[in-house]
């Protein structure tokens, strides 16, 4: 096989806000979508100092479990729910604030009957990462978590961190960690 | 079921903890990243994002004016590592303008600001993975990360690719800039590996009279072929 070799990570720097925002970036789902819903948290550094020039990236299932992608073996699914883009992507505002407005994933598949939990894979870029760390983002009210087999791999106490809490009415809440005691799990993907 | 995988290189990027560039002290995790399988979420990735407007691929004509500076075109490839070209995918930019400011408000260092310069830009693609913007070359500027230091002239890229797994955020570098040797951030990345960030400057491509061109080809982490894809593969072919 040829390699060609990889493009190295560089970071996003604190001005990534110049080519990477648009409005309607935390809409994974068109305003107005029934049964949407909202996912927030704040981003903070090792200090506990939030970090106001950081972003967030999301990429999911829709709710019956499927992506619009021919890459998914059991081939692309056009989203039951219209407008539905499975992407989302929030900066931080100066209080370190991020918010995805989306619709809840479905369960997925994982190979040797095992079932992965709904989840959305999360990407963080700031200023002071090199590349991008990649963490996940599950729901509290979510009975499958105690068999995903990813969460399963991860120390019992540091699950919480993966695990967003309700908050409300299609309101879940979790909270970042970059560093620290509370640090959030982070992936080698 | 055909497994694709897009496997990480330890020895192309960066250590997220890199002493020299400060900001990483704070920033950085300290614990080990658990290996997450690659499964249906993660050889899977957003295809097509946002809107591309007229003007989003050429820097200089997104205002009533030129921009000042040195009009350049960025131009290349965006290749898997086996060489497979990645067509329609989007490619964004983003950079300082020829004084080296960006026009952004924690910028606030005594260059001056462009009014004919926002440098911000969006591209996908074409089916052969060839990508192209117009610009101004943009200048090298100051920062804090300690005594004297100026960034080397870049500009942002980010790629997403077709998969979670291939997403990549970097900068292109012009050729033999002499700030290399003193930027904590270029030299965070393995030597031999820095200077494929380095764009080459390219007389045949350069438009008479009206733009130096650098060509900068981009490579994603590719898909190891399973058995299958090559049983079924009709032609034969060299990778
Ligand atoms: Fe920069």
């Amino acid at each position: 096989m040829t390699e060609y070799p990889l493009t190295p990570s560089q970071t996003v720097g604190p001005y990534l806000s110049l080519g990477l925002t648009w409005p309607a970036g935390p809409d994974v789902v068109p305003p107005g979508t029934p049964d949407a819903i909202r996912i927030s948290g704040v981003l903070f550094d090792g200090a506990g100092a939030v970090v106001p020039d950081g972003m967030i990236e999301t990429w999911q299932a829709d709710p019956d479990g499927r992506f619009a992608h021919p890459d998914d073996p059991r081939g692309a699914a056009e989203p039951g729910v219209p407008g539905f883009l499975g992407f989302g992507r929030s900066t931080t505002d100066a209080e370190g604030r991020w918010e995805i407005r989306t619709v809840r994933p479905g369960a997925l598949p994982a190979g040797d009957g095992l079932t992965e939990a709904p989840h959305l894979d999360v990407s963080v870029f700031a200023r002071g990462l090199l590349d991008r760390v990649v963490t996940r983002i599950y729901f509290s009210d979510e009975p499958a978590n105690d068999t995903d087999p990813v969460l399963g791999d991860v120390p019992t106490e540091r699950r919480e961190t993966l695990v967003a809490q309700k908050d409300g009415d299609g309101d879940y809440r979790l909270d970042i960690h970059l560093q620290g005691p509370r640090e959030t799990v982070f992936f080698q993907v | 079921m055909t497994e694709l995988i897009y496997p990480y290189a330890e020895d192309t990027h960066p250590p997220l903890d890199s002493p020299g560039y400060r900001s990483t002290g704070l920033r950085a995790p300290t614990r080990r990243p658990i290996v997450l399988p690659q499964r249906f979420t993660e050889i899977t990735g957003p295809l097509l994002v946002g809107e591309i407007g007229p003007n989003d691929h050429d820097l200089t004509r997104q205002h009533d004016g030129e921009p000042q500076g040195q009009r350049i075109t960025v131009s290349g490839r965006v290749l898997d590592s086996g060489g497979r070209p990645v067509p329609d995918t989007l490619v964004e930019v983003w950079q300082a303008n020829a004084a080296g400011r960006y026009r952004h408000a924690g910028d606030t260092w005594p260059a001056p600001i462009d009014p004919n310069f926002s440098g911000g830009g969006r591209v996908v693609t074409n089916s052969l993975g060839e990508y192209s913007f117009t610009t101004v070359r943009p200048g090298a500027y100051p920062w804090g990360n300690h005594p004297n230091a100026w960034r080397p002239a870049h500009i942002h890229f980010s790629l997403f690719g077709r998969a979670f797994t291939q997403r990549l955020v970097t900068q292109m570098y012009f050729p033999d800039d002499p700030l290399f040797a003193y930027d904590p951030i270029y030299n965070s990345v393995p030597e031999g590996a820095r200077e494929r960030m380095v764009s080459r400057f390219d007389l045949d491509t350069t438009q008479p009279n009206w733009a130096l061109s650098y060509r900068w080809d981009i490579v994603l982490r590719g898909r190891e072929q399973t058995v299958f894809e090559q049983v079924d593969a009709g032609e034969p072919h060299d990778d």
